[in-house]
């Protein structure tokens, strides 16, 4: 076929152009717009250059959140990509039992997050909650994530393990259905264990997958808002305040948008640079290179 | 080193198959002499993988039993086997070192570190890849790839047979005829028994002492490649080994003259009297190499118009129509060239008579 030039056809991406003009780019200016001054109220606002990045920088409560945002974004990862290969790992590889699985262990992610929110709140309620009245009252151990940070924490990451683990569990599966049966049969003829099996067919097989898994379990759970924000509002105390709570606060709370915007810019940058590491290790650990 | 028995090994995928034609191997008895080289031969989907995979163990079969040296190994699994098996495309532990892929099989069987350092030093040798031995085995090519997995299964000393499901699919004509060689060479030095599934003739008759030929789930002639190209004892055997294929006429047999479409052609006496018990189609088979084609008319010739001249070099593939029935035949290079009418002669001992595709004998 013979091409031609025809600089109409930049036209065709004018649509897509506006779509993220509208999504991203044009909201990212007005973070940045804002993060570059100190707004008093309509149409009163001083440029203030990166005072407003210092102060975030020195701001103690947010130190907190960030800690307490890694903290919480280690452990959902810790627990969540094991199990949810261990899932994929015990899961039919044929028959009924495979549809039958998949359905069942989809169905937590099919909730809307904010459901899943008001549902763990009555699962865990001490009088009423099928878990909180069992503990307090049948094992006789207190337990109320409203008072008690170690509780809510714990309620937290029950929930948390038990909406997203079944996304991790499915793209394992996904990868583990992907291995062609030859190396299995190599894997027996070689003496192989099953363990063994495992560590060197497997796993390296599911890289892929399992590093999406990993980038998606990492962004979302460190940007997690509407679970924590319904379940514990942040309490008790601060105790559950993640970063995003905590902007929130600063940003509709108390209406502090220089600081809210400057604050964006940093939790954007923190989740990039973490997403690019992640990716670059996991893909290196493939490669061939010496030993 | 074993050697190896089929009893009546029979293998269907279906759960609960009825039909002949449910299976993927119908009821096969053979031996593997222990040492022996051979060349599991025959098309696509004719059951040697699964054959080969009975043979491992990775297959049980439906019914019947696999005997190595006596024992009945049936219901054990390939690890239990002692067996090695190449597959067709090359199988790697990507995150291990060459070295480690090559020990693997060894270290798995708690083979001492110095025995498994000596074996792998030796079975790199033989395989060229000495000096991959530190890389990681993911980064390398294809062909580098594939030797791998050669190398682990040739690294076992002791395993009762090495299998081999075309191994050399992947790699280029020239690798593929230097690895054969010494796969031949592996065998002649340590005489392991060595079985090797193909589906090229070529490949077969260049490395096996004994090539068995598979059709439809069975095997249907065992022997020598000059065997096989002597004496066929199946349509298939002389229609499949050798370039042309033997040529085959349906006849009608009356005495020991046979009749293809009222032209008759003398046959071997023993072949006629055979055929007095046969039942079923009749034809008759002979390979190109032994139609004898005469440019002038002959005594005896039969007079068959001259269609096509292939030049093949060395030799020439002439086609001819006889009774309307098409016939290949070689014609040495320095032979009068025929044209237009050409003059044949079935030699009778080099003529042979098939009945429903089997041999008369």
């Amino acid at each position: 076929m013979n091409k031609w030039e025809n600089n109409r056809a930049w036209l065709l991406t004018v649509p897509v152009l506006i779509l993220v003009a509208f999504s991203s780019i044009i909201p990212l200016m007005t973070v940045i717009n804002y993060s570059v001054q100190d707004i008093m109220g309509e149409g009163q606002s001083l440029f203030v250059g990166t005072e407003m990045f210092k102060a975030v920088l020195r701001e103690p409560r947010l130190h907190e959140a960030l800690w307490r945002q890694f903290l919480f974004s280690a452990l959902v990862l810790l627990i969540e990509m094991p199990l949810g290969v261990l899932l994929a790992l015990a899961m039919p590889k044929k028959g009924w039992g495979v549809s039958f699985s998949l359905v069942v262990i989809a169905l937590p992610l099919l909730i809307p997050w904010n459901t899943i929110g008001s549902i763990w709140i009555i699962f865990v309620r001490p009088d009423i909650g099928l878990f909180g009245h069992f503990i307090n009252n049948v094992l006789g151990i207190p337990f109320d994530h409203t008072a008690r940070p170690l509780d809510a924490w714990i309620t937290l990451m029950f929930m948390e393990v038990w909406h997203w683990t079944p996304l991790v569990a499915l793209l394992a599966y996904a990868g583990l259905r992907a291995i062609p049966e030859v190396y299995y049969q190599a894997a027996k003829i070689d003496g192989s264990s099953p363990w063994k099996t495992f560590w060197y067919i497997q796993l390296p097989k599911m890289r892929g997958v399992l590093t999406i898994a990993l980038l998606l379990r990492f962004m979302d759970s460190f940007l997690i808002y509407a679970e924590p924000f319904v379940l514990t509002g942040g309490g008790p105390g601060n105790a559950t305040t993640f970063l995003s709570i905590y902007l929130v606060k600063l940003a509709l709370g108390q209406f502090d948008l220089g600081t809210a915007g400057a604050f964006s810019l940093i939790y954007f940058l923190i989740v990039e640079v973490l997403c690019f590491v992640f990716y670059q290790v996991l893909q290196n650990v493939g490669k061939g290179a010496k030993t | 080193m074993a050697r190896i028995e089929f009893n009546d090994v029979a293998h269907s995928y279906l759960r609960n198959p009825k039909k002949e034609a449910d299976y993927a191997i119908k009821t096969i008895s053979n031996c593997w002499d222990d040492g022996g080289s051979y060349a599991l031969l025959g098309p696509s989907g004719c059951g040697k993988t699964t054959l080969l995979n009975i043979i491992s163990g990775l297959v049980t079969p439906t019914k019947g039993r696999v005997l190595y040296n006596g024992v009945d190994v049936t219901a054990l699994p390939p690890e239990k086997r002692n067996i090695a098996q190449v597959f067709q495309f090359p199988v790697l532990y990507d995150t291990m070192s060459v070295y480690d892929n090559l020990a693997f099989p060894l270290r798995n069987r708690h083979i001492e570190n110095k025995e498994v350092d000596k074996r792998v030093q030796q079975v790199a040798e033989i395989l060229d890849l000495t000096s991959f031995l530190q890389d990681r085995a993911a980064g390398l090519a294809a062909d580098a790839k594939q030797k791998i997995s050669l190398g682990r299964g040739l690294v076992r000393s002791d395993v009762a047979a090495i299998l081999f499901d075309e191994p050399l699919t992947v790699i280029d004509p020239y690798l593929k005829w230097l690895l054969r060689r010494k796969l031949k060479e592996i065998h002649e030095q340590l005489k392991l028994t060595m079985i090797y599934v193909t589906h090229d003739q070529m490949e077969a008759l260049t490395f096996a002492e004994k090539v068995v030929v598979m059709y439809e789930g069975e095997i249907v002639q065992t022997g020598t490649p000059e065997d096989l190209f002597e004496n066929p004892e199946h349509r298939f055997v002389g229609y499949f080994i050798g370039s042309p294929g033997m040529n085959f006429l349906e006849c009608r047999l009356d005495g020991n003259v046979a009749y293809v479409n009222g032209t008759g052609i003398k046959l071997e006496t023993k072949t006629a009297d055979a055929a007095q018990n046969a039942r079923g189609k009749m034809e008759l088979g002979i390979r190109p190499k032994y139609l004898e084609i005469s440019s002038k008319p002959v005594e005896n010739g039969l007079e068959a118009a001259v269609k096509n001249l292939e030049d093949l070099g060395s030799y020439k593939i002439v086609t001819v129509m006889l009774q309307n029935k098409i016939l290949h035949a070689w014609l040495p290079e320095d032979s009068p060239v025929p044209s237009g009418k050409a003059w044949i002669i079935f030699p009778p001992q080099k003529t042979k008579l098939y009945a429903d595709g089997r041999l008369v004998k």
